[in-house]
This record gives C-alpha cells, sequence and structure tokens, in this order.
C-alpha cells in the first residue's frame, strides 16, 4: 500500500519563521513536500478561524509558526498567537480532532535546521495519525487532553 | 385582502421559539388580521395530512423552529418547503442548530448509552435502545424516526429563504420580522433578518472596555457579583458580545449577564474560532504555565463559544461541500 501522505499547512510569520524556511533552502535543507507555506506579517495575525478553515478543506495537520517570544517585529503578536492557539488546542480536542494535528512553533529567520526538524517531525506525527475526517459530529471520543 | 396562509412548525426545539410567538401579546391580533395560522402544532390540533392536502405553495410562509435530528424532522420541513412560498428559519437551533446541535460534540452511540442504558434512572435489562423498524409486544410493525448521526441546520436539508436567529428571537425581532415579511419589505434571499455587526458595538458597556484589555483570569459569575456598569469581559467574566450578531436590543446584559451568544455568529464567521481569536488578543499572560492557568478558567470552550451555532461551526457541522 502506498504510504500516506498528509497534507499539512504551515503559516509562516514573515519575519522570522518564513526566513527559517528560507535558511533552510539556503543550507539545501530539504523538507517534506507534504507542508504547504502561508506567507503572514506576523503569526498575531493567523486567526483561528483560518485554521478550522484549513482542517475543514483538506489538511491533515497544521503549523503556526512565528518569532521567538520576545522577537516579534510588532511586539507581542507571538503572545497573542500563544493564547489563541493553546485555547485552540483544547477545544479542538472537544471535536475529537488529536491534538497533534495542531503545532505552533517559534523558528527565527536564521534557524534553517531548526525549520527542517519541526516540519519534519509534525509530518511524520501526522502520517502515523492518517488523514482528518471531519464528519460533523465526534465519531470516537478522544482521550487526548 | 383576504388573509394569506401561513404555518409554524418545531423540529428539535424546546418549544421557546413558539412561545415567544405567544409572548407578541396584542401585536399577534393585528398579525391575525393578515394571516390565517392553518398549521401550528404547538397551539392548534392539526394533522400532517392537512399541510398534505395544501396545493404547493399555497402557503405564504412558514416559520420553522428547531433543528433536524431526525428522519421525520426532515420529511416535514421538506413537505412544508413544498407548500410554502417562503420558508424562514425561526430561532437560533433553525439557523444554526442551537443547543440541540451541541449533542455534536458527543457521538450517537454515547447519546443513546446515556439516555437509555447507563443513565441511573433506567430499569432496562434487556438493553432495548430504538431502532427504525421493530414489532410490538403484540406483533405490530412500529415505525420510528431514524435518529441522525448528525444534528442540522434547517439550511442544510431544505433551501430557507431569510433566517432570523435568537433563542429564541425576542418580541420586537419577530414582530419586525413579520412585518417585512407580510409587506413584502425585504431584503435578498438568504438573509438573516438582522444587523451584520457585533453585539458589542451596540452594547452599552463598550465605552467601558479599555483599548487593551488585561484579564488575569476567567472568573465564573456563581462566584462573583458582577459590577452593573463595567463591560464583562474587563471584569474577567466570559461574555460572547465580541462573537455575536447584533439586534437583540441587548437583554440580558442589560439585566447584568453577560451575553452568551444566541443571535449567532457575524457574517458567514466561524462563532468559536472567532470568540478563540478575540480571547487570545486580550488577558496578559505571556508564558506557558500562566496562560494554562487563564485557560482553566474556560473549562469547556467548544460548548461555550458554540452554544448556539454548532450546525453552523467548521468543525462541528456535516461537510456542506459534501452531500450527506
Ligand atoms: S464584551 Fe459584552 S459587556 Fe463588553 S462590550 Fe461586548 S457585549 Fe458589552
Ligand atoms: S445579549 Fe447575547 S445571549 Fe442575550 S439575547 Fe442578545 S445575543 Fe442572545
Ligand atoms: S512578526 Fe513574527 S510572530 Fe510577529
Amino acid at each position: 500500500m502506498a504510504r500516506f501522505e498528509p497534507n499539512i499547512v504551515a503559516f509562516v510569520c514573515n519575519w522570522c519563521s518564513y526566513g527559517g524556511a528560507d535558511s533552510a533552502g539556503g543550507l539545501k535543507l530539504s523538507y517534506p513536500a507534504n507542508v504547504r507555506l502561508v506567507r503572514v506579517m506576523c503569526s498575531g495575525r493567523v486567526d483561528p478561524e483560518h485554521v478550522v478553515k484549513a482542517f475543514r478543506e483538506g489538511a491533515d495537520g497544521v503549523m503556526v509558526m512565528g518569532c521567538h517570544p520576545g522577537d516579534c517585529h510588532y511586539r507581542n503578536g507571538n503572545h497573542k498567537a500563544l493564547r489563541r492557539f493553546r485555547l485552540f488546542e483544547r477545544m479542538i480536542t472537544q471535536f475529537g480532532i488529536d491534538k497533534r494535528r495542531f503545532e505552533l512553533e517559534w523558528v527565527a529567520a536564521g534557524e534553517g535546521k531548526r525549520f527542517q526538524d519541526v516540519t519534519t517531525s509534525m509530518t511524520e506525527r501526522v502520517r502515523e495519525l492518517g488523514p482528518l475526517e471531519i464528519t460533523g459530529n465526534v465519531v470516537e471520543e478522544t482521550t487526548h487532553a | 385582502m383576504p388573509k394569506v396562509k401561513a404555518a409554524i412548525y418545531w423540529c428539535s426545539s424546546c418549544g421557546g421559539c413558539d412561545e415567544s410567538i405567544v409572548d407578541l401579546g396584542e401585536r399577534i391580533l393585528a398579525i391575525r388580521e393578515l394571516v390565517d395560522f392553518v398549521f401550528w402544532p404547538c397551539a392548534m390540533d392539526p394533522k400532517t395530512s392537512d399541510v398534505e392536502a395544501l396545493a404547493d405553495g399555497e402557503l405564504a410562509v412558514s416559520l420553522i423552529n428547531g433543528a433536524i435530528r431526525t428522519s421525520e424532522q426532515e420529511e416535514m420541513a421538506k413537505l412544508l418547503r413544498r407548500k410554502s412560498q417562503l420558508v424562514v428559519a425561526f430561532g437560533s437551533c433553525a439557523c444554526s442548530g442551537g443547543i440541540p446541535a451541541l449533542a455534536n460534540l458527543k457521538s450517537r452511540k454515547a447519546i443513546f448509552d446515556r439516555a437509555y442504558l447507563d443513565s441511573p434512572t433506567n430499569v432496562n435489562p434487556e438493553g432495548t435502545v430504538p431502532v427504525p423498524h421493530s414489532l410490538t409486544a403484540d406483533g405490530y410493525p412500529m415505525e420510528l424516526p431514524v435518529f441522525y448521526d448528525t444534528v442540522y441546520e434547517l439550511g442544510d436539508v431544505i433551501e430557507v429563504d431569510y433566517l432570523l436567529p435568537g433563542c429564541p428571537p425576542n418580541g420586537d425581532m419577530v414582530a419586525t420580522a413579520l412585518t417585512a415579511i407580510l409587506e413584502g419589505n425585504l431584503p435578498p434571499k438568504g438573509s438573516i433578518l438582522l444587523p451584520d455587526i457585533a453585539l458589542c458595538q451596540s452594547c452599552a458597556r463598550n465605552e467601558t472596555k479599555p483599548d487593551q484589555l488585561t484579564i488575569q483570569e476567567f472568573k465564573r459569575l456563581i462566584h462573583v457579583q458582577a459590577d452593573p456598569v463595567q463591560c464583562f469581559l474587563n471584569q474577567g467574566i466570559l461574555c460572547m458580545g465580541p462573537a455575536t450578531r447584533d439586534g437583540c436590543g441587548t437583554p440580558c446584559i442589560q439585566g447584568n449577564m453577560p451575553c452568551t451568544g444566541c443571535l449567532g455568529p457575524v457574517g458567514s464567521q466561524d462563532q468559536g474560532a472567532r470568540m478563540v481569536s478575540a480571547l487570545g488578543g486580550i488577558g496578559e499572560a505571556v508564558r506557558e504555565e500562566d496562560v494554562a492557568t487563564l485557560l482553566d478558567g474556560i473549562p469547556d470552550p467548544a460548548g461555550t463559544f458554540y452554544r448556539y451555532s454548532m450546525s453552523s461551526s467548521f468543525l462541528g457541522s456535516h461537510r456542506k461541500d459534501v452531500k450527506p
């Protein structure tokens, strides 16, 4: 049987994490083709609605990546992202969605290696979890609190 | 002018929507001058065959409240659709699932197990659960409606012309909407008959809300005496105003109760995701531990943020782009 290739959508902030992807490229560090980047100005710009939409439209996993705490170019966008997505993770669990399908990561512009690592481990993890199915009701209660 | 015919029907609902029509008080007399309610199970004793006997399109309007959980509700919705020129999704359950659709957070099996097997007040040694086709004790075939896996909003099973959310819609909202319908003074089909702005915009407490809210913790209403003037969020009391549609006249806020979100999301937004966004934007916590402590004050995010809009949510409703 062919290996399951998950769709992963990654929202990356323009100033740090997109730079991280760029420097991965510069260093010739490949990252999985499963990960599709969406460049946004700041992790604080990523609305949880974008993430549920991505899940709804076929993403098996979603990442949000921003500058390390303290480094956000808009001062506190990543702090907002932290509060938002920690709450978001608790919420999607209630929908029976394994919260390991979502990942919030801080990746600096120079961290090409780190970019490669986090995207690779996310891809492997979601590959193991299998395709995400949204049925409109909780089919099985999950235990991943 | 001859009276027009209308129907009022209930699906998965509590009866509050019917009650809100009765609550129109004497205003209903003026409406009765123009409208003949030929089918209204809550208030009269009509039969389905009365509706079947009508010509297609003979009803000027059907106000249908309640969500769709069973095959019988879907059939009735379809019958009324055929007989009606206009169908209004009346109340939050018909518009977006309402309270019944919170059940989408549980599997059908878990619901049946709880209701028929595990509940401590049940005596059911044979483990009988309802099935669509069975025989009665004396051998007659018995049909029950099918209980669906998912709670649907009305628009998932039939075409809906207008929506009037509210749990229930209050008298003024109902009177305004009915007048607009009877006068034919209506926005484009598919519209929600309410403003498309967030509740905070018309809330008298909005002025007390600072530009940057800094919440230390979320408090439960039972543990505090709410200040009658301050924005609830500013007091650390969860208020759904930022993610909820305006149009109710803020009765809850005036009664010193925070908004629980009954008018559903603004625009076509996902109400829960919007609320997560709004709440993440406020607060002071920046360290993981502090964020965790802050969030412990919201023990049931999905149930709180989608209390009335699960069937129109992105994760807790059926895939509308895929036919069921
Ligand atoms: S959050 Fe609630 S109390 Fe505050 S302005 Fe909005 S609706 Fe009013
Ligand atoms: S304040 Fe909120 S909960 Fe109360 S009626 Fe208005 S929308 Fe509904
Ligand atoms: S600019 Fe990178 S997180 Fe705000």
